[in-house]
Protein backbone atom coordinates (compact mmCIF):
# COMPACT_ATOMS: atom_id res chain seq x y z
CA UNK A 1 0.00 0.00 0.00
CA UNK A 2 0.92 3.19 -0.68
CA UNK A 3 0.98 4.71 2.70
CA UNK A 4 2.86 2.18 4.46
CA UNK A 5 5.66 3.25 1.46
CA UNK A 6 5.20 6.63 2.12
CA UNK A 7 5.52 6.11 5.77
CA UNK A 8 8.31 4.05 5.62
CA UNK A 9 10.48 6.26 3.28
CA UNK A 10 10.41 9.35 6.24
CA UNK A 11 10.43 7.29 9.06
CA UNK A 12 6.43 8.40 10.45
CA UNK A 13 5.55 7.23 13.74
CA UNK A 14 2.20 5.31 13.61
CA UNK A 15 -0.67 6.34 16.04
CA UNK A 16 -3.53 4.04 16.92
CA UNK A 17 -7.07 5.78 16.39
CA UNK A 18 -10.50 4.38 17.48
CA UNK A 19 -11.39 4.66 13.81
CA UNK A 20 -8.99 2.76 11.96
CA UNK A 21 -8.12 5.86 10.05
CA UNK A 22 -4.13 5.32 9.44
CA UNK A 23 -2.48 8.18 11.20
CA UNK A 24 1.11 9.38 11.75
CA UNK A 25 3.17 12.21 13.13
CA UNK A 26 5.35 14.13 11.38
CA UNK A 27 7.83 16.50 11.83
CA UNK A 28 7.70 20.54 11.04
CA UNK A 29 10.21 20.43 8.88
CA UNK A 30 8.96 17.31 6.91
CA UNK A 31 5.83 18.18 6.37
CA UNK A 32 5.97 19.76 2.78
CA UNK A 33 7.70 17.01 1.28
CA UNK A 34 5.64 14.31 3.03
CA UNK A 35 2.49 16.18 1.57
CA UNK A 36 3.13 16.62 -1.77
CA UNK A 37 4.12 12.60 -2.04
CA UNK A 38 0.71 11.96 -0.46
CA UNK A 39 -0.77 14.59 -2.57
CA UNK A 40 0.28 12.40 -5.76
CA UNK A 41 -2.25 9.84 -4.14
CA UNK A 42 -5.19 11.66 -2.15
CA UNK A 43 -7.20 13.54 -4.70
CA UNK A 44 -9.52 15.36 -1.13
CA UNK A 45 -7.73 17.47 1.10
CA UNK A 46 -11.33 16.78 3.50
CA UNK A 47 -9.86 19.20 6.62
CA UNK A 48 -7.09 21.05 8.19
CA UNK A 49 -7.33 21.57 11.89
CA UNK A 50 -5.55 22.06 15.53
CA UNK A 51 -5.93 20.98 19.03
CA UNK A 52 -4.42 22.86 21.67
CA UNK A 53 -2.95 20.17 24.51
CA UNK A 54 -1.87 22.83 26.31
CA UNK A 55 -0.09 21.53 29.45
CA UNK A 56 -0.55 17.80 28.33
CA UNK A 57 1.55 17.34 25.86
CA UNK A 58 5.17 18.75 25.54
CA UNK A 59 4.92 20.37 22.35
CA UNK A 60 1.23 23.09 22.64
CA UNK A 61 -0.35 22.38 19.26
CA UNK A 62 -0.95 19.72 16.77
CA UNK A 63 -1.82 20.68 13.47
CA UNK A 64 -4.24 17.43 12.02
CA UNK A 65 -4.47 17.02 8.37
CA UNK A 66 -7.12 14.33 7.16
CA UNK A 67 -6.50 13.48 3.72
CA UNK A 68 -9.16 11.18 1.06
CA UNK A 69 -7.77 9.42 -1.50
CA UNK A 70 -11.54 8.04 -3.57
CA UNK A 71 -9.44 5.64 -5.71
CA UNK A 72 -7.97 3.70 -3.00
CA UNK A 73 -11.03 3.88 -0.63
CA UNK A 74 -9.13 4.75 2.52
CA UNK A 75 -8.43 8.02 4.50
CA UNK A 76 -5.65 9.27 5.95
CA UNK A 77 -4.64 11.20 9.09
CA UNK A 78 -1.49 13.25 9.85
CA UNK A 79 -0.13 15.09 12.57
CA UNK A 80 2.10 17.89 13.24
CA UNK A 81 3.08 18.61 16.85
CA UNK A 82 3.71 22.26 16.83
CA UNK A 83 5.15 25.10 19.95
CA UNK A 84 3.77 27.83 20.71
CA UNK A 85 5.21 30.52 18.25
CA UNK A 86 6.29 28.12 15.90
CA UNK A 87 5.06 28.09 12.09
CA UNK A 88 4.36 25.53 9.64
CA UNK A 89 4.37 25.86 5.97
CA UNK A 90 1.64 26.46 4.02
CA UNK A 91 -0.28 23.56 1.97
CA UNK A 92 -2.10 26.11 -0.40
CA UNK A 93 -0.08 25.22 -3.53
CA UNK A 94 -0.97 21.57 -3.08
CA UNK A 95 -4.85 21.52 -2.50
CA UNK A 96 -7.03 25.04 -3.39
CA UNK A 97 -9.29 24.50 -0.21
CA UNK A 98 -6.11 24.82 2.27
CA UNK A 99 -6.45 28.48 1.68
CA UNK A 100 -9.53 28.96 3.64
CA UNK A 101 -8.92 25.60 6.19
CA UNK A 102 -5.18 27.01 7.14
CA UNK A 103 -7.22 30.79 7.79
CA UNK A 104 -9.85 29.27 10.02
CA UNK A 105 -6.52 27.66 12.03
CA UNK A 106 -4.81 30.77 11.86
CA UNK A 107 -7.96 32.69 13.38
CA UNK A 108 -8.86 30.15 16.12
CA UNK A 109 -5.40 29.40 17.15
CA UNK A 110 -3.13 32.05 16.18
CA UNK A 111 -0.71 29.35 14.31
CA UNK A 112 0.92 31.01 11.47
CA UNK A 113 1.47 29.32 8.01
CA UNK A 114 4.45 30.21 6.16
CA UNK A 115 4.18 31.10 2.66
CA UNK A 116 0.20 31.58 2.91
CA UNK A 117 -1.07 34.03 0.40
CA UNK A 118 -3.32 35.92 2.19
CA UNK A 119 -3.35 34.77 5.88
CA UNK A 120 -5.99 37.00 7.89
CA UNK A 121 -9.14 36.20 9.71
CA UNK A 122 -11.74 34.38 8.42
CA UNK A 123 -14.61 33.88 10.73
CA UNK A 124 -13.93 36.34 13.10
CA UNK A 125 -13.32 40.20 12.86
CA UNK A 126 -9.98 41.83 12.34
CA UNK A 127 -9.94 43.43 15.66
CA UNK A 128 -10.76 40.45 17.58
CA UNK A 129 -8.17 40.12 20.30
CA UNK A 130 -6.92 36.53 20.77
CA UNK A 131 -7.61 33.17 19.64
CA UNK A 132 -10.72 31.69 21.15
CA UNK A 133 -10.06 27.61 20.64
CA UNK A 134 -6.99 28.24 22.95
CA UNK A 135 -7.23 26.44 25.98
CA UNK A 136 -6.63 29.38 27.70
CA UNK A 137 -8.88 31.69 26.27
CA UNK A 138 -11.65 32.56 28.71
CA UNK A 139 -14.68 31.67 28.27
CA UNK A 140 -16.90 34.78 29.03
CA UNK A 141 -13.87 36.82 27.60
CA UNK A 142 -15.84 40.37 26.30
CA UNK A 143 -13.71 42.08 23.36
CA UNK A 144 -13.02 45.48 23.68
CA UNK A 145 -15.84 47.80 21.67
CA UNK A 146 -14.62 48.45 18.10
CA UNK A 147 -13.95 51.93 17.03
CA UNK A 148 -15.90 53.52 14.77
CA UNK A 149 -15.41 54.50 11.29
CA UNK A 150 -17.29 57.35 11.61
CA UNK A 151 -18.63 59.44 14.78
CA UNK A 152 -22.12 58.25 15.91
CA UNK A 153 -24.91 61.08 15.55
CA UNK A 154 -26.33 62.94 18.39
CA UNK B 1 -13.74 51.70 -18.88
CA UNK B 2 -13.89 52.55 -14.85
CA UNK B 3 -14.88 49.27 -12.38
CA UNK B 4 -16.89 49.95 -9.94
CA UNK B 5 -16.73 47.94 -6.52
CA UNK B 6 -19.97 46.74 -5.35
CA UNK B 7 -20.85 44.87 -1.43
CA UNK B 8 -23.45 42.04 -1.96
CA UNK B 9 -24.76 41.42 1.62
CA UNK B 10 -24.75 40.76 4.53
CA UNK B 11 -27.73 41.69 4.56
CA UNK B 12 -29.35 41.62 1.54
CA UNK B 13 -32.83 41.36 -0.05
CA UNK B 14 -31.29 38.17 -2.31
CA UNK B 15 -29.07 36.68 0.12
CA UNK B 16 -30.09 33.49 1.82
CA UNK B 17 -27.47 33.89 4.59
CA UNK B 18 -25.58 36.34 5.98
CA UNK B 19 -22.49 36.32 3.82
CA UNK B 20 -20.90 39.56 2.35
CA UNK B 21 -19.44 39.01 -1.44
CA UNK B 22 -17.26 41.83 -2.62
CA UNK B 23 -17.37 42.25 -6.26
CA UNK B 24 -15.43 44.42 -8.79
CA UNK B 25 -17.52 44.72 -11.47
CA UNK B 26 -16.74 45.92 -15.16
CA UNK B 27 -20.18 47.11 -16.37
CA UNK B 28 -22.08 43.93 -15.60
CA UNK B 29 -19.24 41.46 -15.27
CA UNK B 30 -17.38 40.13 -12.65
CA UNK B 31 -13.86 40.95 -12.54
CA UNK B 32 -12.54 39.93 -9.17
CA UNK B 33 -14.97 38.45 -6.00
CA UNK B 34 -14.07 37.96 -2.26
CA UNK B 35 -15.88 36.52 -0.31
CA UNK B 36 -16.57 37.40 3.26
CA UNK B 37 -17.82 34.62 5.87
CA UNK B 38 -18.34 34.41 9.52
CA UNK B 39 -21.09 36.43 10.03
CA UNK B 40 -23.39 33.38 11.99
CA UNK B 41 -20.50 32.20 14.24
CA UNK B 42 -21.39 31.25 17.24
CA UNK B 43 -18.94 29.12 18.84
CA UNK B 44 -19.62 26.04 18.30
CA UNK B 45 -16.46 24.83 18.94
CA UNK B 46 -15.55 25.97 22.06
CA UNK B 47 -19.08 25.69 23.08
CA UNK B 48 -19.22 22.00 22.74
CA UNK B 49 -15.73 21.75 24.82
CA UNK B 50 -17.50 23.15 27.43
CA UNK B 51 -20.79 20.77 27.53
CA UNK B 52 -20.95 17.59 28.11
CA UNK B 53 -21.52 14.75 25.50
CA UNK B 54 -25.01 14.69 25.43
CA UNK B 55 -25.48 18.78 25.82
CA UNK B 56 -23.59 18.73 22.29
CA UNK B 57 -26.66 17.24 20.60
CA UNK B 58 -29.20 20.08 20.23
CA UNK B 59 -26.30 22.11 18.91
CA UNK B 60 -25.55 19.65 16.28
CA UNK B 61 -29.48 20.59 14.99
CA UNK B 62 -28.29 24.71 14.16
CA UNK B 63 -25.50 22.84 11.82
CA UNK B 64 -27.33 22.67 8.77
CA UNK B 65 -30.82 23.41 10.14
CA UNK B 66 -32.20 22.09 6.61
CA UNK B 67 -30.92 18.79 7.50
CA UNK B 68 -30.64 18.33 10.94
CA UNK B 69 -30.80 14.48 11.37
CA UNK B 70 -28.04 14.27 9.09
CA UNK B 71 -26.13 16.48 11.68
CA UNK B 72 -27.40 14.58 14.87
CA UNK B 73 -26.64 11.18 13.21
CA UNK B 74 -23.00 11.94 12.46
CA UNK B 75 -22.36 13.57 16.02
CA UNK B 76 -23.95 10.09 17.64
CA UNK B 77 -22.09 8.05 15.27
CA UNK B 78 -18.93 9.75 16.01
CA UNK B 79 -19.41 9.21 19.64
CA UNK B 80 -20.56 5.70 19.62
CA UNK B 81 -17.62 4.95 17.65
CA UNK B 82 -15.85 6.56 20.90
CA UNK B 83 -17.44 4.67 22.74
CA UNK B 84 -17.35 1.35 21.58
CA UNK B 85 -21.09 0.41 20.94
CA UNK B 86 -23.58 -0.26 18.28
CA UNK B 87 -27.35 0.10 18.27
CA UNK B 88 -29.92 -2.18 17.53
CA UNK B 89 -31.31 -2.97 14.03
CA UNK B 90 -34.57 -0.94 13.98
CA UNK B 91 -32.60 2.28 15.30
CA UNK B 92 -30.05 1.68 12.28
CA UNK B 93 -33.42 1.56 9.49
CA UNK B 94 -35.23 4.38 11.30
CA UNK B 95 -32.32 6.27 11.47
CA UNK B 96 -31.51 5.72 7.41
CA UNK B 97 -35.07 6.46 7.06
CA UNK B 98 -35.05 9.77 8.57
CA UNK B 99 -31.78 10.63 7.00
CA UNK B 100 -33.00 10.62 3.48
CA UNK B 101 -36.53 12.01 4.45
CA UNK B 102 -33.67 15.37 6.18
CA UNK B 103 -31.52 14.84 2.50
CA UNK B 104 -34.86 15.41 1.09
CA UNK B 105 -35.92 18.22 2.89
CA UNK B 106 -31.94 19.70 2.08
CA UNK B 107 -32.43 19.28 -1.42
CA UNK B 108 -35.95 20.68 -1.89
CA UNK B 109 -34.66 23.79 0.49
CA UNK B 110 -31.74 24.06 -2.39
CA UNK B 111 -33.51 23.69 -5.43
CA UNK B 112 -36.23 26.07 -4.51
CA UNK B 113 -34.47 29.46 -4.48
CA UNK B 114 -32.57 28.48 -7.59
CA UNK B 115 -36.12 28.98 -9.29
CA UNK B 116 -36.99 31.85 -7.01
CA UNK B 117 -33.69 33.64 -8.08
CA UNK B 118 -34.67 33.10 -12.01
CA UNK B 119 -38.29 34.73 -11.50
CA UNK B 120 -39.69 30.98 -11.06
CA UNK B 121 -41.34 31.48 -7.81
CA UNK B 122 -43.91 28.92 -8.43
CA UNK B 123 -41.02 26.42 -8.07
CA UNK B 124 -40.26 27.87 -4.74
CA UNK B 125 -44.16 27.81 -3.59
CA UNK B 126 -43.78 24.10 -5.00
CA UNK B 127 -41.20 22.86 -3.16
CA UNK B 128 -41.46 24.59 0.11
CA UNK B 129 -45.20 23.23 0.08
CA UNK B 130 -43.52 19.37 -0.53
CA UNK B 131 -41.20 20.41 2.09
CA UNK B 132 -44.37 21.09 4.86
CA UNK B 133 -45.50 17.39 4.35
CA UNK B 134 -42.23 16.43 5.60
CA UNK B 135 -41.64 18.39 8.20
CA UNK B 136 -45.02 16.77 9.63
CA UNK B 137 -43.65 13.68 9.54
CA UNK B 138 -40.57 15.03 11.57
CA UNK B 139 -43.08 16.78 14.03
CA UNK B 140 -45.38 13.81 14.46
CA UNK B 141 -41.81 11.63 15.26
CA UNK B 142 -39.42 13.95 17.07
CA UNK B 143 -41.69 16.30 18.24
CA UNK B 144 -39.77 19.23 16.29
CA UNK B 145 -39.86 20.24 12.62
CA UNK B 146 -36.48 21.64 13.10
CA UNK B 147 -34.78 21.52 16.08
CA UNK B 148 -35.48 17.78 16.17
CA UNK B 149 -32.45 16.04 18.13
CA UNK B 150 -34.10 12.66 17.18
CA UNK B 151 -30.75 10.65 16.95
CA UNK B 152 -29.27 9.65 20.15
CA UNK B 153 -26.26 8.19 21.25
CA UNK B 154 -27.03 4.59 21.26
CA UNK B 155 -30.31 4.94 19.49
CA UNK B 156 -32.77 7.22 18.21
CA UNK B 157 -35.06 9.05 20.64
CA UNK B 158 -38.46 7.16 20.43
CA UNK B 159 -40.39 4.87 18.01
CA UNK B 160 -42.72 6.75 14.85
CA UNK B 161 -46.26 7.34 15.47
CA UNK B 162 -48.94 4.74 14.79
CA UNK B 163 -50.28 6.44 11.70
CA UNK B 164 -46.56 6.76 10.19
CA UNK B 165 -46.86 4.90 7.32
CA UNK B 166 -49.79 6.89 6.47
CA UNK B 167 -48.29 10.20 7.31
CA UNK B 168 -44.97 8.75 4.81
CA UNK B 169 -47.50 7.44 1.48
CA UNK B 170 -48.49 11.25 1.95
CA UNK B 171 -45.23 13.21 1.67
CA UNK B 172 -43.59 10.93 -0.90
CA UNK B 173 -46.82 11.02 -3.19
CA UNK B 174 -46.53 15.61 -2.47
CA UNK B 175 -42.69 15.21 -2.94
CA UNK B 176 -42.45 13.64 -6.11
CA UNK B 177 -45.52 15.42 -7.61
CA UNK B 178 -43.61 18.38 -6.31
CA UNK B 179 -40.44 16.52 -8.40
CA UNK B 180 -42.55 16.32 -11.22
CA UNK B 181 -44.04 19.66 -11.33
CA UNK B 182 -40.77 21.08 -11.03
CA UNK B 183 -39.27 18.63 -13.96
CA UNK B 184 -41.50 20.13 -16.35
CA UNK B 185 -41.63 23.97 -15.31
CA UNK B 186 -37.72 23.76 -15.21
CA UNK B 187 -36.01 21.12 -16.90
CA UNK B 188 -36.43 21.93 -20.58
CA UNK B 189 -37.66 25.28 -19.91
CA UNK B 190 -35.22 27.79 -22.81
CA UNK B 191 -35.10 30.70 -20.28
CA UNK B 192 -33.91 28.28 -17.39
CA UNK B 193 -31.15 26.37 -19.56
CA UNK B 194 -29.98 30.01 -21.03
CA UNK B 195 -29.60 30.82 -17.57
CA UNK B 196 -28.01 27.85 -15.51
CA UNK B 197 -26.57 26.06 -18.42
CA UNK B 198 -22.42 26.74 -18.82
CA UNK B 199 -22.43 29.01 -15.90
CA UNK B 200 -20.17 29.07 -12.50
CA UNK B 201 -18.94 26.05 -14.46
CA UNK B 202 -15.99 23.72 -12.21
CA UNK B 203 -14.23 21.20 -13.86
CA UNK B 204 -13.81 18.00 -12.13
CA UNK B 205 -9.90 18.49 -11.46
CA UNK B 206 -10.90 21.77 -9.80
CA UNK B 207 -13.72 20.25 -7.29
CA UNK B 208 -11.24 17.76 -6.23
CA UNK B 209 -8.45 20.53 -5.71
CA UNK B 210 -11.36 22.63 -3.67
CA UNK B 211 -12.35 19.68 -1.86
CA UNK B 212 -15.83 19.23 -2.96
CA UNK B 213 -17.96 16.35 -2.10
CA UNK B 214 -21.35 15.82 -2.42
CA UNK B 215 -23.97 16.86 -4.84
CA UNK B 216 -21.96 19.33 -5.90
CA UNK B 217 -18.82 17.23 -7.04
CA UNK B 218 -20.96 14.72 -8.63
CA UNK B 219 -22.19 17.51 -10.77
CA UNK B 220 -19.00 17.24 -11.89
CA UNK B 221 -19.01 13.57 -12.75
CA UNK B 222 -17.25 12.24 -10.36
CA UNK B 223 -18.61 9.06 -8.51
CA UNK B 224 -18.02 10.00 -4.84
CA UNK B 225 -20.68 9.18 -2.12
CA UNK B 226 -19.99 8.02 1.32
CA UNK B 227 -23.22 6.18 1.21
CA UNK B 228 -21.59 3.87 -1.49
CA UNK B 229 -17.50 4.31 -0.86
CA UNK B 230 -17.41 3.81 2.91
CA UNK B 231 -20.90 2.17 3.67
CA UNK B 232 -22.71 3.04 7.39
CA UNK B 233 -25.82 1.90 8.78
CA UNK B 234 -27.50 -0.63 6.31
CA UNK B 235 -26.59 1.32 2.90
CA UNK B 236 -25.37 -1.59 1.70
CA UNK B 237 -28.05 -3.63 1.77
CA UNK B 238 -30.46 -0.79 -0.28
CA UNK B 239 -30.39 -0.56 -3.79
CA UNK B 240 -30.37 3.12 -5.12
CA UNK B 241 -28.18 4.84 -8.01
CA UNK B 242 -25.52 7.94 -7.10
CA UNK B 243 -26.77 10.55 -10.12
CA UNK B 244 -23.58 12.46 -11.68
CA UNK B 245 -23.83 15.28 -13.58
CA UNK B 246 -21.47 16.03 -17.15
CA UNK B 247 -20.59 19.83 -17.28
CA UNK B 248 -20.48 20.57 -13.21
CA UNK B 249 -22.87 23.80 -14.06
CA UNK B 250 -25.58 25.46 -12.26
CA UNK B 251 -27.69 23.42 -14.16
CA UNK B 252 -26.06 20.08 -13.29
CA UNK B 253 -25.96 20.94 -10.31
CA UNK B 254 -30.34 21.86 -10.21
CA UNK B 255 -30.14 18.52 -11.90
CA UNK B 256 -27.99 16.12 -9.59
CA UNK B 257 -29.80 17.30 -6.41
CA UNK B 258 -33.51 16.97 -8.41
CA UNK B 259 -32.39 13.15 -9.34
CA UNK B 260 -30.68 12.33 -5.91
CA UNK B 261 -34.33 12.91 -4.27
CA UNK B 262 -35.66 10.47 -6.35
CA UNK B 263 -33.19 7.91 -4.95
CA UNK B 264 -33.76 9.32 -1.67
CA UNK B 265 -37.51 8.08 -1.63
CA UNK B 266 -36.12 4.38 -3.29
CA UNK B 267 -34.40 4.17 -0.21
CA UNK B 268 -36.75 5.07 2.27
CA UNK B 269 -39.47 2.99 0.21
CA UNK B 270 -37.20 -0.03 0.55
CA UNK B 271 -36.03 0.89 3.88
CA UNK B 272 -39.72 0.72 5.33
CA UNK B 273 -40.15 -2.58 3.78
CA UNK B 274 -37.34 -4.43 5.69
CA UNK B 275 -37.78 -2.67 9.00
CA UNK B 276 -38.86 -4.97 12.01
CA UNK B 277 -39.89 -4.43 15.09
CA UNK B 278 -37.60 -4.15 17.67
CA UNK B 279 -36.20 -1.97 20.16
CA UNK B 280 -34.91 1.78 19.80
CA UNK B 281 -31.91 1.81 21.82
CA UNK B 282 -29.23 -0.57 22.84
CA UNK B 283 -29.35 -2.52 25.74
CA UNK B 284 -27.15 -0.21 28.03
CA UNK B 285 -24.70 -1.60 30.34
CA UNK B 286 -25.60 -0.63 34.69
CA UNK B 287 -22.57 1.24 36.09
CA UNK B 288 -22.60 -0.07 39.99
CA UNK B 289 -22.98 2.22 42.81
CA UNK B 290 -19.27 2.62 44.17
CA UNK B 291 -18.13 2.96 40.47
CA UNK B 292 -20.55 6.32 40.01
CA UNK B 293 -19.56 7.38 43.50
CA UNK B 294 -16.53 7.82 42.63
CA UNK B 295 -16.65 8.87 39.06
CA UNK B 296 -18.99 11.81 40.40
CA UNK B 297 -16.20 12.73 42.76
CA UNK B 298 -13.68 12.81 40.23
CA UNK B 299 -13.31 16.26 39.04
CA UNK B 300 -12.84 16.87 35.36
CA UNK B 301 -9.19 17.83 34.97
CA UNK B 302 -8.30 15.35 37.91
CA UNK B 303 -6.43 12.46 36.00
CA UNK B 304 -6.02 9.36 38.58
CA UNK B 305 -9.25 8.52 41.31
CA UNK B 306 -9.92 10.78 44.21
CA UNK B 307 -9.91 8.97 47.18
CA UNK B 308 -13.32 8.37 48.84
CA UNK B 309 -12.54 8.46 52.86
CA UNK B 310 -9.35 6.34 52.86
CA UNK B 311 -10.37 5.08 56.88
CA UNK B 312 -13.44 3.66 56.07
CA UNK B 313 -13.18 2.78 52.53
CA UNK B 314 -14.01 -0.46 52.83
CA UNK B 315 -16.98 -0.49 55.20
CA UNK B 316 -18.77 2.20 53.08
CA UNK B 317 -18.40 0.03 50.38
CA UNK B 318 -21.39 -2.40 51.07
CA UNK B 319 -23.46 1.36 51.55
CA UNK B 320 -23.36 2.25 48.61
CA UNK B 321 -26.17 0.52 46.89
CA UNK B 322 -28.82 2.00 49.03
CA UNK B 323 -27.09 5.62 49.02
CA UNK B 324 -27.72 5.45 45.17
CA UNK B 325 -29.38 3.54 42.35
CA UNK B 326 -27.39 1.82 39.42
CA UNK B 327 -27.38 4.61 36.79
CA UNK B 328 -27.07 3.83 33.35
CA UNK B 329 -23.65 4.30 31.57
CA UNK B 330 -24.28 5.58 28.18
CA UNK B 331 -28.28 5.90 27.04
CA UNK B 332 -31.15 7.64 27.72
CA UNK B 333 -34.21 6.43 29.66
CA UNK B 334 -37.16 6.97 27.37
CA UNK B 335 -39.10 10.22 27.96
CA UNK B 336 -42.10 8.43 29.14
CA UNK B 337 -39.81 6.57 32.00
CA UNK B 338 -38.01 10.19 32.66
CA UNK B 339 -42.23 12.47 33.41
CA UNK B 340 -43.49 9.45 35.43
CA UNK B 341 -40.87 7.24 37.39
CA UNK B 342 -38.31 8.50 39.92
CA UNK B 343 -35.67 5.90 38.46
CA UNK B 344 -36.39 7.60 34.84
CA UNK B 345 -35.28 10.63 36.14
CA UNK B 346 -32.43 9.29 38.02
CA UNK B 347 -31.19 7.63 35.15
CA UNK B 348 -31.72 10.72 33.09
CA UNK B 349 -29.88 13.23 35.80
CA UNK B 350 -27.01 11.06 35.60
CA UNK B 351 -26.41 11.04 31.87
CA UNK B 352 -27.31 15.30 31.44
CA UNK B 353 -26.01 16.92 34.46
CA UNK B 354 -22.33 18.51 34.76
CA UNK B 355 -20.15 16.49 36.44
CA UNK B 356 -21.92 13.46 35.68
CA UNK B 357 -22.42 12.11 32.18
CA UNK B 358 -20.87 9.25 29.68
CA UNK B 359 -16.97 9.16 29.74
CA UNK B 360 -15.66 7.64 26.75
CA UNK B 361 -11.75 6.37 26.82
CA UNK B 362 -9.16 8.55 25.68
CA UNK B 363 -8.79 8.63 21.39
CA UNK B 364 -9.61 10.73 18.89
CA UNK B 365 -12.48 9.69 16.05
CA UNK B 366 -13.07 10.97 12.83
CA UNK B 367 -17.01 9.88 11.44
CA UNK B 368 -18.52 10.98 8.23
CA UNK B 369 -21.63 11.07 6.71
CA UNK B 370 -22.62 11.81 3.45
CA UNK B 371 -24.44 14.76 4.40
CA UNK B 372 -26.79 17.06 2.50
CA UNK B 373 -24.02 18.95 0.73
CA UNK B 374 -21.32 16.48 1.19
CA UNK B 375 -19.64 14.51 3.47
CA UNK B 376 -20.38 16.06 6.93
CA UNK B 377 -17.69 14.15 9.60
CA UNK B 378 -17.07 15.02 13.02
CA UNK B 379 -14.17 15.15 14.81
CA UNK B 380 -13.51 14.70 18.33
CA UNK B 381 -10.53 14.07 20.58
CA UNK B 382 -11.62 12.44 24.18
CA UNK B 383 -9.76 12.90 27.19
CA UNK B 384 -11.11 10.56 29.14
CA UNK B 385 -13.16 13.40 30.67
CA UNK B 386 -17.21 13.89 30.16
CA UNK B 387 -16.19 16.65 27.83
CA UNK B 388 -15.39 16.44 24.30
CA UNK B 389 -11.50 17.92 24.63
CA UNK B 390 -12.01 18.88 20.92
CA UNK B 391 -14.60 19.02 18.94
CA UNK B 392 -14.39 19.74 14.97
CA UNK B 393 -16.74 19.96 11.94
CA UNK B 394 -15.81 19.21 9.01
CA UNK B 395 -18.43 21.36 7.01
CA UNK B 396 -18.88 20.24 3.27
CA UNK B 397 -20.07 24.02 2.35
CA UNK B 398 -16.83 25.53 3.83
CA UNK B 399 -14.59 23.55 1.20
CA UNK B 400 -17.17 24.54 -1.50
CA UNK B 401 -18.10 28.07 -0.87
CA UNK B 402 -14.02 29.10 -0.58
CA UNK B 403 -14.64 28.23 -4.29
CA UNK B 404 -17.38 30.46 -5.18
CA UNK B 405 -15.21 33.35 -5.65
CA UNK B 406 -13.66 31.59 -8.47
CA UNK B 407 -16.64 30.49 -9.65
CA UNK B 408 -18.36 33.59 -10.46
CA UNK B 409 -15.28 35.60 -11.91
CA UNK B 410 -16.12 36.36 -15.57
CA UNK B 411 -20.07 35.96 -15.10
CA UNK B 412 -22.91 38.52 -15.05
CA UNK B 413 -23.67 40.19 -11.44
CA UNK B 414 -27.26 38.59 -12.17
CA UNK B 415 -25.59 34.82 -12.35
CA UNK B 416 -23.95 35.71 -9.07
CA UNK B 417 -26.95 34.54 -6.60
CA UNK B 418 -28.30 31.74 -8.73
CA UNK B 419 -24.66 30.51 -8.24
CA UNK B 420 -24.54 30.85 -4.91
CA UNK B 421 -28.06 29.23 -4.59
CA UNK B 422 -26.97 26.06 -6.52
CA UNK B 423 -24.30 25.11 -3.87
CA UNK B 424 -26.59 25.56 -1.26
CA UNK B 425 -24.78 27.57 1.63
CA UNK B 426 -26.09 27.17 4.95
CA UNK B 427 -24.99 29.81 7.31
CA UNK B 428 -25.11 27.42 10.70
CA UNK B 429 -22.67 24.89 9.02
CA UNK B 430 -20.24 27.24 7.36
CA UNK B 431 -19.56 29.39 10.13
CA UNK B 432 -20.33 27.16 13.02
Amino acid sequence: MVIEEIAEKYNLKKIEAADEIPSFYCTRDSITDILSEFHKHFEILLDITAVDYLGKRDKRFEVVYLLLSIKNRTRLRLKVPLDEGEKIPSASSLWKNANWLEREVYDMFGIEFEGHPDLRRILLYPEFEGHPLRKDYPLKKSQPRIKLLRPERE
Amino acid sequence: MERMLLNIGPSHPAMHGTIQIKVELDGERVIRADVEIGYLHRGFEKTAENRTYMQVIPYTDRLNYVSPILNNLAYAMAVEKLLGIDVPPRAKWLRMIFGEISRITDHLTCIAPIGMELGAFTVFLYMIKAREFLWDILDATTGARLTTSYVRIGGVKADVPDNFEELLKEALREVRKAVKDVHGLLSNNPIFLKRTRDIAVVSQAEALSYGFTGPVLRSTGFYYDVRKTFPYLYYDEVEFDVPLGERGDNYDRYMVRMKEIEQSIRIIEQAFKKIEKGPVRTEDEVVEAYEAIEASHRGKYLDGKLKLSPNLEGMEKDLYDQIMAKVPRYILPPKEDLYRTMEGMIKHFKLIMSGHGLRPPTGEVYVPVEGGNGELGFYIVSDGGDRPYRLHLRAPVFSIMSALGKMIEGHYVADVIPTFASINMIGGELDR
